[in-house]
């Protein structure tokens, strides 16, 4: 639980990289295009440059960095690191965000619906292939 | 060479992915300083201008601004191969989007507040965009002071009264007279637009000023010691007074080798007395105000016999570099020494200009040139081949460089080289080749099939070299150093599996730090142009040598026997003859001490270091010598659906194969091609940036530039790895990481050429473009 005033202008982004030093959510365009800083604001994926930080108030944010429990990794993550995910991982909170927001609404999504769900996160090292095995794999009992 | 491999080989999962999962990872703007100011850049709005004045007081007077700065504030010129660039434009801005001033601030939002109370104002003055233009007589001077700038004499060749940069000649034979004698021949000319590397981390740099002009730097880049040599020269300062740290860089494509904004936070740091400064790049910035990979004009005639065999060679490329030189002028000296594609040819002729103009400047980019001489080289192939009723592969298939040819620079093409016909096999076979497609999804859609090769060598200076040290730790567990930096491509996990394999120990007991420091990590001359794995790969197997040689020669000594009796493996030194009497390497690792407290040895730390050999700088007027360490040749075969209705191209499957020489890691090198791929297809579909008549650019965010997404993935993709060794490589491995961007645009174009019977030679390929071809067919017949 966070209290905080803040003002007006200040995003959700800035609020959790500069106020509450959670820099695992990145900017990569600052005008909710690439998808780098999604988060899930109560469940849902948000691209928080978009969303100001007043706006969750009340809300549940979650980040990448709320992902491992007690530091073990979830299975989301762990198929991010075995099926070659992650490159420069500069877009890999987001992705990782977008996939936890797809799997909590649709636990078992088509392949159709992983490829939509990601469709709106950027990455310019991996050529998404296995990213999207990466989700591919959560599918089925990939709940952490 | 038997020896059976461990480590080497196989899919090691790379261990900074798991910082990159959980947000442990810290890129540049992660970083806070204590007192760490923001800063915010004012960019030009004109191509040319001269800056007539500028008022600054609006902007002094925002709270919390700690310095302004502009261009006659700072008498400094940088570059790489020819030193033509400000920090911040000076009496005359050059491109759109030319940084102007640049403000410091305790916050992002009074710097940028600040920055648009600054007044400048200009008289616009002519311009020139297109590059074609520029090389014409009377044409505006982007540089009119061309003459008196350094640079790197004997390399590049610029033309002081003119807007050339370089021309880079390549003479072979007599390819005018060899064409004119040729029973064929074809003449095509092609166009690749500038476009944008577009890391997802956007340029970043931290600069803190130090007393005695020292200074402290945090940046996003490819080449820690690049920047430190750069920086070092341009501010006048020896190279010990410049600390470059690299943390976790997000993704680079060429576009953060270099100097990025290391000199801007900088000075702004200076004239803020020493409080650090965080410079970062918009995206906006990132795509008008970094540099771009160049626009290529590109004319091509090639002669042939009437039974297929290219006889002659004639390309004219003319680079649009932009406002400054930056890499560009490499790009155009090597892509001419392989401007001819793959192939045995008598006689070439290439002359590779290299032309100023007023835009966002080039540099750099995966492929460094290769991707754009290859569009018109690989599409004339085309060409020819249905000239000569020859199959495409079969016409390349007679002409590939194999065993005894001499490349246009007059390398001799050994066997070491690999083997770019079998790439060229391997695709065809791999996607049915001279097989008809299966019928469209529908009426209206039409397939085709196209194939296309691609090389590539490293482009590096002649004495390129790198060093590496391996420390043991009290564990016995070994921790790498290197200053070339993983910024994506996972060269850290092979020099780790390099490593284990050398000293014996198993891969989690390998550690590489991860952040680059010029005070501590040593020499690499910059990561860039595929040769990292190779170059870093062969330092840490000499660091490992190193390592061992202490390791044996303590144990020996522990034990009585001759060094050269040690054997190392799985973590422990022992006489061959005696494994019973092993020392662990952590008895060993800080020296050996002796049951009655004697001690021997001390703390092994190992260095091994790498310089290319062999290379010699290029004839000026013929361009022959030897330019490259080592060629990486390949090829993809793709198979296409085009809507006739709509333009759009689907990729149903698309085939690579790469003569790696040794697959070090199958996962990361999958990972390469898979990701070359696919931005090859955005090149090749989507990506280019649009100019308005003043030079303004047009598209400069995700909103008018698309890059591929998850919903542009060809149907299927499949990476070949072909493992002919390579002399003097690590394990045999050859550098891999650009080349499966290299040529992705050819094959599809000629895949379209199939399936339409339409040549398009300017991309990208876009639905529009494509469409607009089918129309004007329509009409003519």
């Amino acid at each position: 639980m966070e209290t905080a005033s803040v003002p007006s202008g200040l995003t959700l982004l800035e609020f959790l990289r500069d106020r509450l030093h959670l820099t695992g959510t990145k900017e990569g365009c600052g005008i909710g295009e690439c998808g780098a800083c999604t988060v899930l604001l109560d469940e849902k994926p948000v691209t928080a440059c978009l969303v100001l930080a007043a706006e969750a108030d009340g809300c549940t944010v979650e980040t990448v960095e709320g992902e491992a429990t007690d530091g073990q990794l979830s299975v989301l993550q762990r198929a991010f690191v075995e099926t070659g995910a992650v490159q420069c991982g500069f877009c890999t909170p987001g992705m990782i965000m977008s996939a936890r927001g797809l799997l909590r609404r649709s636990p078992n999504p088509s392949d159709d619906e992983i490829v939509e769900a990601m469709a709106g996160n950027l990455c310019r090292c991996t050529g998404y292939e296995a990213i999207l095995t990466a989700v591919r794999l959560c599918a089925k009992g990939g709940r952490r | 060479m038997t020896r059976e491999l461990r480590v080497v080989g196989t899919s090691v999962l790379r261990d900074d992915a798991i910082d990159k999962v959980t947000g442990a990872a810290r890129y540049t703007t992660d970083l806070a300083l204590p007192g760490m100011l923001h800063a915010a850049i004012l960019t030009s709005p004109h191509a040319s201008a001269r800056i007539v004045g500028v008022d600054l007081e609006a902007a002094r007077a925002v709270p919390g601004v700690r310095a302004v700065l502009v261009g006659s504030d700072l008498d400094v010129r940088l570059g790489l191969y020819l030193r033509d660039k400000r920090i911040l434009a000076r009496d005359v801005v050059r491109y759109q989007g030319e940084p102007v001033a640049a403000v410091a601030a305790d916050t992002l939002d009074a710097a940028r507040e600040a920055c648009h109370r600054i007044r400048v104002e200009y008289e616009e003055l002519p311009a020139v965009f297109d590059p074609r233009d520029a090389m014409a007589a009377g044409a505006p001077l982007v540089h009119p002071d061309l003459a008196s700038y350094d640079h790197m004499r004997g390399v590049f060749f610029p033309k002081p009264g003119t807007n050339v940069a370089h021309h880079q000649k390549i003479r072979k034979g007599d390819a005018r007279a060899a064409i004119a004698a040729a029973d064929v021949r074809i003449e095509a000319s092609f166009y690749n637009p500038p476009v944008q590397h577009v890391p997802m981390e956007t340029h970043a740099s931290i600069a803190q000023a130090l007393p005695e002009s020292r200074v402290e730097i945090w940046t996003s880049s490819q080449s820690p010691y690049t920047v430190r040599h750069l920086l070092s020269a341009c501010l006048g300062l020896p190279h010990a007074a410049i600390r470059v740290h690299v943390p976790y860089v997000g993704g680079g494509f060429g576009g953060k080798a270099g100097l990025g904004l290391e000199p801007l936070a900088t000075v702004l740091s200076r004239a803020a007395g020493g409080r650090p400064v965080l410079v970062t790049a918009t995206r906006e910035q990132e795509f008008n105000t970094t540099p771009s990979r160049q626009g290529l004009h590109s004319t091509i005639k090639i002669g042939a016999t009437r039974d297929g065999r290219i006889t002659a060679l004639e390309a004219t490329y003319v680079w649009d570099a932009g406002a400054y030189a930056d890499y560009g002028v490499n790009v155009g000296r090597a892509a001419a020494y392989s401007g001819a594609g793959p192939y045995a040819i008598d006689h070439c002729s290439i002359d590779s200009y290299v032309v100023y103009t007023n835009k966002v400047y080039g540099t750099a980019y995966r492929g460094f040139g290769h991707l754009e001489v290859l569009w018109g080289i690989e599409r004339a192939m085309d060409q020819m081949a249905r000239k000569l009723g020859l199959d495409p592969a079969e016409f390349r298939r007679r002409n590939l460089l194999k065993e005894g040819d001499t490349t246009i620079t007059g390398e001799l093409f050994t066997a070491g080289h690999g083997k770019p016909v079998e790439c060229l096999d391997a695709v065809a076979k791999a996607i049915d080749w001279g097989r008809p497609s299966g019928a469209p999804s529908a009426p209206h859609k039409v397939r085709g099939k196209g194939i296309a090769m691609l090389h590539k060598a490293p482009a590096m200076p002649t004495y390129t070299s790198c060093a590496a040290v391996i420390k043991l730790d009290e564990d016995g567990a070994a921790d790498v150093l290197v200053s070339g930096v993983d910024y994506g491509q996972g060269t850290y996990t092979v020099l780790r599996q390099i490593a284990a394999e050398e000293l014996g120990l198993p891969i989690g007991k390998v550690h590489l730090t991860w952040d680059c420091d010029t005070a501590l990590t040593p020499y690499d001359w910059q990561t860039v142009a595929s040769r990292f794995s190779y170059m870093g790969g062969n330092a840490v197997i000499e660091a490992a040598a190193d390592c061992l040689r202490q390791l044996k020669a303590v144990a020996a000594q522990a034990l009585g026997v001759a060094p050269e009796t040690i054997v190392c493996e799985d973590e422990v030194a022992f006489p061959v003859a005696e494994p019973d009497r092993a020392i662990s390497y952590k008895d060993l690792a800080l020296g050996y001490t002796f049951p009655n407290g004697n001690a021997i040895g001390g703390p092994i730390i190992g260095h091994g270091r790498f310089i290319a050999t062999g290379l010699t700088h290029l004839d000026p007027e013929t361009g022959q010598g030897r330019p490259a360490q080592f060629w990486t040749y390949g090829a993809h075969a793709v198979e296409i659906e085009v809507d006739t209705e709509t333009g759009e191209i689907e990729i149903l499957h698309i085939a690579t194969a790469v003569d790696a020489g040794k697959v070090l890691n199958p996962l990361s090198c999958t990972g390469q091609v898979i990701g070359g791929v696919v931005q090859g297809l955005g090149s090749t579909l989507l990506e280019g940036f649009q100019f308005d008549d003043k030079g303004r650019l047009l598209n400069p965010s995700f909103v008018d530039y698309k890059i591929p997404t998850a919903k542009d993935l060809p149907r299927r993709m499949t990476p070949i790895f072909l493992e002919n060794p390579q002399p003097g490589g690590p394990y045999g491995a050859r550098g891999v990481a650009e080349h499966p961007m290299i040529s992705v645009p050819s094959a599809i174009g000629n895949a379209l050429a199939d399936a339409l019977g339409i040549d398009y030679t300017v991309l990208p390929l876009s639905p529009e473009r494509v469409l607009l071809g089918i129309q004007k067919r329509e009409k003519t017949t």
